[in-house]
């Protein structure tokens, strides 16, 4: 117990981070109570108020505060049952790249030669890749969708999982506590999740919360192509495409979207960062 | 008059005095070895002489003169211009103390070029020299090996080459020795003694192995938890320690419980930032400790030898 | 005396480089040691950084397979089952155990893994051995990083012993702590080896160590004993010239073990471009042509095995 307490101190110690943390408390609350948060359905139109603007502008109302889009749904609505999706594809994708990853990971690390060539350099290949463009790629091949999108940025987070764990793996391997439970006649499994891999949580943590940033930018990118989620479904990403055409009659259908990912993204950046200080310099006293 | 003295020495990291209160005082020309466990200050203390003791640490001296210059009232630009020329400072490990990207010599040279030390002209032909002094064969060769090239003992010739570039009158050696083989070892002794007794400076060396003290110091200071507890001339010190402390630590040494089955040990450990004890700080470890010792610290005594004990052995009284 | 681990002639070799520009290089890192461990007794090995000690300790507790050579391990030829008879205790007490482990369960892991007992018995055994080590019952549940570097080494000479091993090979154990806790850590391993009849090989470079623990010394120079025998006669009448500049270069406290007559030269050899004849021969102060050209074997006098041409005249 006293180690998490020693952590959240030197955690605590980032104005930033724990600003971070709060958004993203905030965040997964709304996301888990959308049903009773949000005033309306993200889908039900409301033909008699086509783009309404937000309640403090002239002709703005209560009854939907951030205002409507062009076929009357409510942004609000819109945007706490988004939250709930770009949580979703957060969490899906890191866990997907992060599994899969340190899986290859500390395959490479221990099996080394052969198998560790054909791995890393498999990784180096779809590294080659602008991101997008291989999510892209992928998606082509997959078809457009929202599982799909989350597949593919899982993909292409990949290779960063990979060669983090096995970096951190092979250092690992080198010291001497390994050697021992080694020479005690541990078998590779054991050593592989027991005894290295715990030692390497610290960075894979870091890059995760970092990555879960990236997973709802990249997934809203591929929403905003077309090839992410499909309308109506209120995807952060789709509606800010679905809003383009409008950015001169109605700012706030494409402004209240970008915010939110904006927010959302900056908060799991400055956890992140956090993350990092605080474990960084390993268990200091 | 010394060439370097201070007086009452304090270096703080936070809420931890890393040196607390020492006295220190080097001669031109002699050798001096500030010898102690790990976390007794002795590397901290040197640091601060150099200047080289950054936030968070504080330090505070009530005098600290280098050959009559007072370094507390130098500004940091100064006080840069003068170590380096006549202060230099050597390292434990040779092979991260040097820039592993640029080539050995040019590291040397500039060291030379700023202090301009000699004519730009001349900077190759004195690198070649300075690494023939230090025992490093076929010089010439050398000025454009990289560090990872070299092995650590010629790293650590190349760090004395750089160290002794501009004739420093007084040479600061950290454990040079403490990350190299035996051999190597007696070889940078035995070149640091050369270099001290053919230029006359004064040399500093900080290390942990009372071997190495006794066969190269003239005076010798025992270092403990921050403190000076001890300074004697080196002979006295091991044929007639006063502190029970450094009495203790010389006994432990293997090379003198010949016979013995069992070494004889200190209890206990170094104290650390939240267990210093009251009184002496070494009360606690102490085979001769008394009431006194527990509730007031012993002041440093002594002429010739001086210690920090209320209770020093080889005393007749 | 029971002979508990027998090394014949032992070989380990490393092919490296093998770049696209370079040839293949062998480093004979472990080039043809030999010698007996019986109950209860102590080989040290000594020699500097290079000269293939730790890849012997290495061999020795079968993490590596040597690549000629035999290693028997009470009579039989090693297997990884008769290595829990072989455990370890490494120099640097930082590295050796795992952060995120509490001290009870680094000291119950080895039995896990090799399922001997129940949950409360191994606890039962972690807690008998650290009391035999001198560590303090409430010290179970703590980690590493809260220990010093003398109790971290206590806790690492703990783990060796639960599977209650013939042999303990000791890789330099007592060379990153202060004075004071090496005396310590010394007499434990030394009460510890009359208490469980251990044999101990240990691996060191401080010869002031070794002289204090050990019966037989070798003394290593490249990959190969240069001298082997009885410490007595080995620290008393050195015959190897290597072994004379080794204790020439040792700084003593006492005056009169120094030995100026010595002149201490020259470093080790590349390991990848060996001389042809004696190792040492670029060194020492004897060389003539027959050292540069013919490599001397090791030959006995009175006991110790000596591998040099002059061993007669030299000392």
């Amino acid at each position: 117990m006293s180690a998490a307490l020693t952590f959240w101190r030197s955690f605590a110690v980032n104005r930033g981070a724990v600003l971070g943390l709060a958004v993203m408390l905030g965040l997964v609350v709304l996301a888990v109570l959308a049903d009773i948060a949000a005033p309306y359905s993200p889908i039900e139109q409301f033909r008699d108020s086509l783009l309404t603007p937000p309640v403090w502008q002239e002709g703005g109302t209560w009854h939907y505060p951030l205002g409507t889009d062009d076929v009357g749904r409510d942004i609000l609505s819109r945007l706490i049952f988004g939250a709930r999706l770009s949580l979703m594809i957060g969490l899906t994708v890191v866990t997907l790249a992060l599994c899969l990853g340190t899986a290859l990971g500390l395959t490479a690390a221990f099996a080394g030669g052969i198998v560790d060539v054909v791995i890393m350099r498999t990784m180096d290949v779809v590294l080659v890749f602008p991101s997008l463009l291989l999510a892209i790629v992928v998606v082509a091949i997959l078809g457009p969708g929202l599982f799909n999108a989350m597949m593919a940025v899982a993909i292409v987070f990949l290779p960063g999982y990979t060669r983090l764990v096995r970096a951190s793996a092979l250092s690992e391997l080198a010291r001497d506590y390994v050697t021992a439970t080694r020479s005690a006649g541990a078998g590779t499994l054991r050593l592989m999740f027991n005894t290295v891999l715990p030692n390497c949580a610290a960075p894979l943590i870091v890059q995760a919360s970092l990555g879960f940033s990236g997973a709802i930018l990249d997934a809203a990118a591929l929403g905003f192509l077309g090839l992410g989620a499909q309308p109506p479904t209120p995807e952060w990403g789709t509606m800010l495409a679905g809003a383009l055409q409008y950015y001169q009659r109605a700012w706030w259908v494409l402004t209240f979207p970008g915010l939110a990912i904006l927010i959302t993204v900056l908060a799991f950046n400055l956890l992140g960062d956090g993350l990092r200080d605080a474990l960084d310099p390993k268990l200091k006293r | 008059m010394a060439l370097l003295e201070i007086r009452n020495l304090v270096v703080e990291f936070g809420r931890f005095r890393a040196v607390d209160g020492v006295d220190l005082t080097v001669e031109a020309g002699e050798i001096l070895c500030v010898v102690g466990e790990s976390g007794s200050g002795k590397s901290v203390s040197m640091l601060a002489v150099m200047g080289l003791i950054g936030w968070p640490g504080k330090v505070s001296a009530d005098v600290m003169r280098f050959d009559g210059i007072d370094l507390l009232g130098l500004s940091p630009r100064a006080r840069r211009k003068l170590v380096g020329r006549d202060i230099a400072m050597v390292f434990q490990e040779p092979t991260t103390s040097l820039n592993p990207c640029y080539p050995v010599g040019w590291q040397i040279a500039e060291s030379l070029r700023a202090h301009n030390a000699v004519p730009r002209a001349q900077v190759r032909d004195r690198v070649i020299e300075l690494l023939d002094q230090v025992g490093i064969p076929a010089p010439a060769s050398r000025l454009g090996a990289f560090p990872h090239q070299l092995s650590g003992g010629m790293n650590q010739r190349v760090m004395i080459a750089m160290a002794i570039s501009c004739n420093p009158r007084l040479l600061i050696a950290d454990e040079p020795t403490t990350a190299l083989d035996v051999t190597i070892q007696k070889q940078i002794l035995d070149l640091l003694v050369d270099l001290q007794s053919k230029r006359g400076m004064a040399l500093a060396l900080i290390t942990h192995d009372m071997g190495v003290v006794a066969e190269t110091a003239h005076r010798v200071q025992v270092m403990y938890a921050g403190q000076m507890v001890e300074e004697q001339p080196t002979e006295a010190l091991f044929t007639k320690p006063h502190h029970p402390y450094t009495a203790a630590l010389l006994a432990a040494l293997p090379e003198r419980a010949m016979g013995a089955s069992r070494l004889p040990t200190i209890p206990g450990m170094v104290p650390g930032i939240d267990d210093r004890p009251v009184g002496c700080l070494f009360n606690p470890r102490c085979g001769r400790v008394q009431e006194i010792c527990r509730t007031s610290a012993p002041p440093l005594i002594g002429e010739a030898a001086k210690f920090r004990c209320y209770f020093p052995l080889g005393e007749s009284a | 005396m029971t002979v508990v681990m027998e090394a014949r002639d032992i070989r380990r070799h490393y092919a490296v480089g093998g770049g696209l520009f370079r040839p293949k290089g062998v480093v004979k890192s472990v080039d043809g040691v030999s010698f007996t461990l019986r109950v209860g007794q102590t080989l040290a090995v000594v020699g500097e950084s290079g000269c293939g000690k730790s890849t012997l300790a290495r061999v020795a507790t079968m993490l590596e397979p040597p690549t000629s050579g035999a290693l028997l391990i009470e009579g039989a030829p090693a297997t990884p089952a008769a290595g829990r008879q072989v455990q370890m205790v490494f120099q640097n007490p930082y590295g050796s155990l795992n952060p995120r482990k509490t001290v009870g369960s680094i000291l119950m892991e080895p039995l896990a893994i090799n399922r001997r007992g129940d949950g409360p018995a191994r606890e039962a055994a972690a807690r008998a051995m650290m009391a035999k080590v001198g560590l303090r019952p409430e010290q179970f549940a703590r980690y590493p990083h809260m220990f010093s570097g003398g109790q971290r080494q206590r806790i690492a000479i703990a783990r060796a012993l639960m599977l209650g091993p013939k042999v303990v090979v000791a890789d330099e154990p007592v060379s990153a702590l202060d004075v004071s806790i090496q005396a310590q850590v010394l007499n434990l391993l030394m009460d510890l080896q009359d208490e469980f009849q251990l044999a101990y090989l240990f691996i060191s470079h401080d010869l002031g160590v070794v002289r204090h623990i050990a019966r037989d010394v070798m003394v290593m120079y490249l990959g190969r004993p240069v001298e082997f025998g009885p410490k007595e006669q080995v620290f008393a009448w050195p015959r190897h010239p290597y072994t004379r500049m080794l204790l020439a270069a040792t700084p003593s406290v006492d005056p009169r073990h120094r030995k100026q007559s010595i002149t201490v030269r020259g470093e080790l050899p590349s390991p990848l471009n060996p001389p042809a004849g004696c190792a040492f021969a670029s060194r020492c102060p004897h060389a003539d042509n027959r050292c540069r050209n013919e490599r001397p074997e090791p030959r006995d006098f009175g006991g110790v095995k000596v591998a040099c041409h002059y061993a007669e005249t030299i000392g």
